[in-house]
């Protein structure tokens, strides 16, 4: 049993519940111990670093040193939500680039008694560490109901593989690490081409014009690669593509019905476990129709209709060779 | 050594002191310090000092020279700038009045006093130190004569590309033999896989054959391709290098280079090397028609004779018999008295940015791609198409800077790809007809003819788009995207954001060393720099030479250039080299260490240490031995030769301890003054 | 052949004063580079765009982000500070990670987006309030409040949209995904107190 501390962050206890359950479900399986951070508070989102610095950065910390307080025999924090990650492993990156900035914070943080050392800490990605220290073969040993024949669209979204200072990913626009997860559960991973694009973040709800475009072309790309769903890490995107998936319709007059569900739901899926148990059915749109798919018994790999590849025409020139993990799916 | 207190001056010792304008007068009083060693000195041996305006000036030198021979100065110390400025200069003026050069010191009172002092007085009495630190050592100087060793005539040539191709041909025109090693089965390099070449769209290979055929039948020119330089002994006028010449598995001297053996291979693979991944060739081949030597090679890896045992087509169908499996490879050994290292650049891999969308998108092409699409005698024929070898694009978009000018990849410009884009444009517009966009951040256009060809290509009508392409995408967004690949970039003069749909995009990858690069120079044993590029003796004045006397750098090699410039580095290293044969002999500085054999504990700590490779252990008396011809004099085996065995002329320890004696004035009141300093420290 | 040098005087209380230059405040990259978190490299941008190429949002910005370092670097202080680009930055990082000259671009934004509320510049409201209300009840409980984030936020910028969202917040109660109630954390009085010291320091600077 590999033992983390976790830091869940708000969106987990409300609009990402499902992420949650999902992640509990699979944590036995994987041999992950989570140690929720004791008392912590929220990281202040994309919303406190954009009114005042210091603060924010503060409200970062205080969660840093309730962690490393806390710390015994791990020093790792995970965090599942996207905007916690990049929130606390940012914190711990600039006040160790930057002195002032840790001299500030530190200050600020005596006043209620608490004290963080820059660099105390790891802070990762669940993802990272179901790839990095959990390895795929855990994952591929666990795998009970394989997903085989359900399409899906691997979306990391932005602030997970960026800005990467502590080069954890293979790349920070192309990372392979979740098409590879999900290729462990026997799903047939599209390359999608939008898998880091943005979703729109808070726009939703300050020019929602301009979060229904973003919303729009991510839910289109998906729909022209034939995926049955988009499989996401980060709540925010799972809440705009989810939610507002009806609201971008409206706006647009399409009618669209791509779900989205969080990957830890998928693994659970794949380990066997309930869907009720993963939150499967807290989806707006619903997922039911593709996970259909894999309920019923699948028919053995020469009956099932091969897609069609369309033929290259023998004056083709050849491709590049690129390396085993950017392998396409059409 | 010489005990200050009680010597009676045996060296008669002319002083200098330069005012260099105001450069050091500045700062320092120059008079004071004439006249302090004209007097403070006198005792030990100092008999005129002067100070002067410029030294370096004919006239200062004259002084010198004056005084040398009517005050009989068997000494000389000038002090002024450093002696990598001056020290030749002062000399060589020595050596005119008769006075051996290496009896003249060159101390420097301006780039370590007057340029980092303010305080005068401070600066005057540390000039007066350094002064008198050089005097003391120039006692210990000796008369030295330079190394003389002999050239060897014949000169390799690492690389056949064009920079290798032009100094071969401008030495074996010269009338002196050269060999040439080129790694792959022809010669050419890169330029024989372009189209055209701008500014003047001559066609490359037109223009290059010519030269390669000359080197192919040029009576003083020694052919070795399909060879590689294994190892690399000795020094400047006398290398020993061995050449691993491998196995082409065709006897040269049989073939005809009818091309049978290729037509009948049945092992089609994908041409890598110069098809750019595009196109095929066989297991058995001759990379490109005009091929020197026109010699075919069977690639092992891939033949199925090698891999599996069967086939032997080629031999079956050879009408001269020239095919020979059991052909092995050769070691040649060759005596050489220069080298010129011409190996070219590796193209930047743009699967390193998959925003770019290279590899994953099927109509994403990198330069040289494009190069063999749109040349004649490429995969389509000079047809420029899409992947699919049939569709021609509508609408091409020509990206700049791909890896370059970028601290993510590399952070130089890689000098020639925005005019090699506008080619392109000019290209795909003139064949196709297509709508051509090109995206650049600057337009660099600075040679002969180079601006007006940017004229030229916007009068044909391509359009600029001034902005760094963000990414190149599939996904359709808007209405008019799809099926086609979308570039999205800022248009900075505009202001806004744009989505362009183009049919093909050529992405303009820079150049990088090549992937041995580092592994070559060490071979060589000359300097590379950090990111892979070999590193000249003087990036202005000496883009040629290297540190390493005798080994020379031309083309890419040394960076990122266009053709003109790398074919006259190619003929610059010649002409070096030309000059160094017909002198016969070169004149090394006799700067260097050598070991005390009677001291030597043979430790060997030295022998790795040696940047220049210039120490030999022998075995049979268990003492290392300095190569006076490769010592660069750097010092470092001195200071790290734990008994002390080894000295350098030129910086022997009686020297070097004699300058600090003179530096800090026990020259002046003995060794009372240090045991007094003593006492005062420790009571 | 002698040349005699024009000489102008200097102090001339007879002609009328130069008129004022416009404002260009040259110390504005200065501050910008110093309000941001680790170093910002502002005054490394080549202009080259790949930001404002990359920004997904940019044609809703009054300036490309390219633009709007232009501006910082010409001292346009007020027109940078009321342009509506940082508000509309969703923090994708996109720019960060291509820029080839390492600006840190999205820290930039978020530097401009305290400066342009402390200075009370911006043109429209709308995304300032909605940090403003969130950070609120982040100060007041700990943990921050979707529900009540949303109501106050429509209610006083979009109320008409209100009743369109009430099938959606139906929909998300129902599935157990919003918390009608807000959570306080435990150490409230020692939090508030942390930020309390920090939001002194953050004014002293």
């Amino acid at each position: 049993m590999t033992k983390y501390l976790l830091y869940p962050g708000c969106s987990l206890e409300s609009n990402a519940r499902a992420y949650h359950d999902s992640l509990m479900a699979i944590s036995g399986p994987l041999g992950l111990e989570l140690e929720e951070i004791h008392d912590w508070n929220c990281c202040g989102a994309t919303e406190y670093v954009g009114i005042s610095l210091t603060p924010a950065y503060a409200l970062i910390s205080r969660n840093l040193a309730l962690a490393a307080k806390q710390a015994n025999g791990t020093r790792t924090v995970v965090a599942p939500c996207s905007a916690c990650y990049l929130n606390l492993a940012k914190a711990d990156y600039y006040m160790r680039e930057s002195p002032r900035l840790g001299v500030k914070v530190n200050t600020a943080l005596a006043a209620g008694d608490m004290h963080y050392t820059p660099g105390s800490l790891q802070i990762r990605h669940l993802l990272d560490v179901i790839m990095n220290d959990i390895g795929l073969e855990t994952v591929k040993r666990g795998v009970v109901r394989p997903l085989t024949g359900l399409r899906v669209a691997p979306y990391l979204g932005c602030m997970v593989p960026r800005p990467d200072y502590e080069h954890r990913w293979s790349n920070p626009e192309y990372p392979t690490e979740l098409d590879r997860v999900l290729k462990a559960l026997g799903a047939e991973v599209i390359d999608f081409p939008l898998k880091t694009h943005c979703c729109g973040g808070h726009m939703t709800q300050i020019g929602p014009d301009v979060a229904y475009e973003l919303i729009r072309r991510l839910v289109h790309a998906a729909a022209e690669y034939r995926a049955d769903m988009m499989v996401t890490l980060c709540p925010m995107c799972q809440l705009n593509i989810d939610a507002y998936q009806g609201e971008m319709n409206r706006h647009f007059g399409t009618n669209y019905r791509m779900p989205i569900l969080f990957f830890t739901q998928l693994m659970g899926l794949a380990f066997g476990k309930d869907p009720g148990e993963l939150g499967i059915g807290r989806e707006l749109v619903n997922a039911h129709a593709a996970l259909a798919r894999i309920g019923v018994e699948v028919p053995p790999a020469e009956a099932a209709p091969a897609p069609r590849k369309p033929r290259r025409p023998k004056e083709a020139l050849p491709m590049p060779h690129m390396p085993e993990d950017m392998e396409v799916n059409q | 050594m010489t005990s200050p207190e009680n010597s009676s001056p045996t060296e008669r010792i002319g002083v200098y002191v330069c005012h260099c304008g105001t450069n050091i007068a500045g700062t320092v009083d120059v008079e004071d310090v004439a006249q302090w060693a004209a007097g403070r000195l006198k005792h030990r041996g100092v008999v005129i000092a002067r100070d002067y305006k410029f030294m370096c000036s004919s006239l200062g030198q004259e002084m010198i020279e004056k005084d040398i021979k009517e005050l009989g100065l068997t000494r000389v110390v000038v002090a002024a700038c450093s002696p990598h400025l001056h020290e030749q200069t002062f000399r060589t003026a020595c050596k005119r009045a008769g006075l051996n050069p290496y009896l003249c010191e060159l101390v420097s009172i301006r780039e370590q006093v007057s340029w980092v002092h303010a305080d005068k007085v401070a600066a005057t009495g540390k000039a007066k130190a350094v002064l008198s630190g050089g005097v003391e050592r120039v006692l210990h100087h000796e008369a030295l004569e330079p190394l003389r060793v002999p050239i060897h005539p014949a000169t390799l040539v690492v690389g056949g590309g064009i920079a290798g191709i032009q100094a071969a041909l401008e030495i074996a025109d010269g009338g002196f033999p050269v060999i040439m090693v080129e790694r792959e089965p022809s010669i050419g390099g890169h330029m024989a896989q372009f189209d055209k070449t701008f500014p003047t769209l001559d066609c490359a290979a037109c223009i290059l054959t010519p030269k390669m055929v000359s080197v192919g039948t040029h009576p003083n020119i020694t052919l070795l391709t399909y060879s590689e330089v294994t190892k690399v002994d000795g020094y400047v006028g006398n290398f020993t290098v061995t050449v691993r010449q491998k196995a082409r598995c065709v006897k040269t001297d049989l073939c005809t280079g009818c091309g049978v053996c290729q037509e009948k291979c049945p092992k089609k693979i994908i041409d890598e090397i110069y098809e750019a991944g595009l196109g095929y060739r066989k297991a058995i081949y001759v990379p490109f028609p005009q091929a020197v030597p026109k010699y075919p090679v069977i690639d092992r890896e891939n033949c199925t004779y090698f891999q599996k045992g069967t086939c032997k087509a080629c031999e079956k169908f050879c009408p001269t018999g020239a095919i020979d499996f059991n052909q092995e490879d050769e070691y040649i050994t060759l005596q050489v008295g220069n080298i010129i290292l011409a190996t070219g650049y590796d193209l930047f891999d743009p699967r390193r940015i998959p925003h770019y969308g290279y590899g994953r998108l099927a109509n994403v092409f990198t330069s040289l791609e494009f190069e063999r699409l749109s040349n004649a005698a490429g995969p389509t024929n000079g047809r420029i198409v899409l992947r699919d070898g049939v569709t021609v694009p509508k609408a091409v978009g020509v990206v700049h800077c791909v890896g370059s000018r970028d601290r993510n990849y590399n952070n130089y410009c890689s000098a020639i790809c925005c005019m090699q884009s506008l080619k392109f444009a000019h290209l795909v517009k003139e064949r196709t007809g297509a709508t051509v966009f090109n995206f650049y951040i600057d337009m660099r256009t600075p040679a002969k003819a180079y601006d007006e060809f940017y004229q030229r290509v916007l009068e044909e009508g391509t359009l600029f788009v001034r902005g760094r392409v963000a990414e190149v995408t599939d996904a359709a967004r808007l209405a008019g995207e799809e099926g086609k690949l979308i570039i999205q970039v800022e248009d900075t003069l505009a202001g806004k954001q744009r989505r362009i749909p183009v049919d093909m995009v050529i992405l303009s990858a820079g150049m990088q060393p090549r992937a041995d690069a580092k592994e070559a120079a060490k071979l060589f044993g000359i300097s590379c720099s950090a990111d892979g590029w070999y590193i000249e003796k003087h990036p202005k004045l000496d883009p040629v030479a290297t540190m390493t006397e005798g080994i020379f750098i031309a083309g890419c090699v040394q960076g990122p250039k266009d053709i003109p410039n790398t074919v006259v580095q190619g003929a610059a290293a010649a002409a070096r080299v030309l000059g160094r044969i017909q002198q016969k002999e070169i004149a090394l500085e006799p700067i260097r260490a050598s070991i005390i054999e009677a001291k030597c504990s043979g430790c060997r700590i030295c022998n790795n240490l040696c940047p220049f490779n210039a120490i030999l252990f022998h075995e049979d008396r268990m003492v290392s031995e300095v190569n006076p011809a490769l010592c660069q004099g750097c010092g470092t085996c001195v200071a790290a030769c734990p008994a002390g065995a080894i000295t350098g002329t030129g910086f022997s320890n009686e020297q070097v301890l004699a300058q600090i004696e003179g530096l800090l004035m026990l020259n002046l009141d003995g060794r009372r003054r240090v045991a007094e300093k003593a006492e005062a420290v420790l009571a | 052949m002698t040349t005699t040098a024009i000489e102008v005087e200097i102090e001339r209380p007879d002609l009328p004063p130069l008129p004022q230059p416009p404002i260009a405040d040259l110390r504005f990259l200065e501050e910008v580079a110093a309000a941001t978190a680790g170093v910002s490299r502002l005054e490394m941008c080549i202009q080259c765009g790949t930001c404002g190429g990359s920004c997904p949002p940019s044609a809703d910005m009054d300036h490309t982000p390219r633009q709007l370092f232009a501006m910082i670097r010409a001292g346009m202080r007020d027109e940078a500070l009321r342009s509506n680009t940082p508000w509309i930055c969703v923090s994708c990082y996109h720019c960060v990670v291509r820029c080839p000259q390492g600006v840190h671009i999205a820290d930039v934004m978020y530097t401009l987006k305290s400066m342009a509320i402390r200075a009370k510049l911006y043109k429209d409201s709308t995304a300032p309030d909605f940090s403003q209300t969130f950070v609120d009840f982040v100060e007041n409980y700990g943990r921050s409040f979707e529900f009540g984030l949303a109501t106050r936020h429509y209610l006083k910028h979009y109320p008409l949209r209100l009743p369109g969202m009430v099938p959606k917040g139906f929909g998300m109660l129902a599935r157990g995904r919003m918390d009608l109630t807000p959570h306080r954390i435990e150490g409230l009085d020692q939090f508030r107190a942390i930020l309390a010291r920090a939001k002194e320091l953050e004014a002293a600077s």
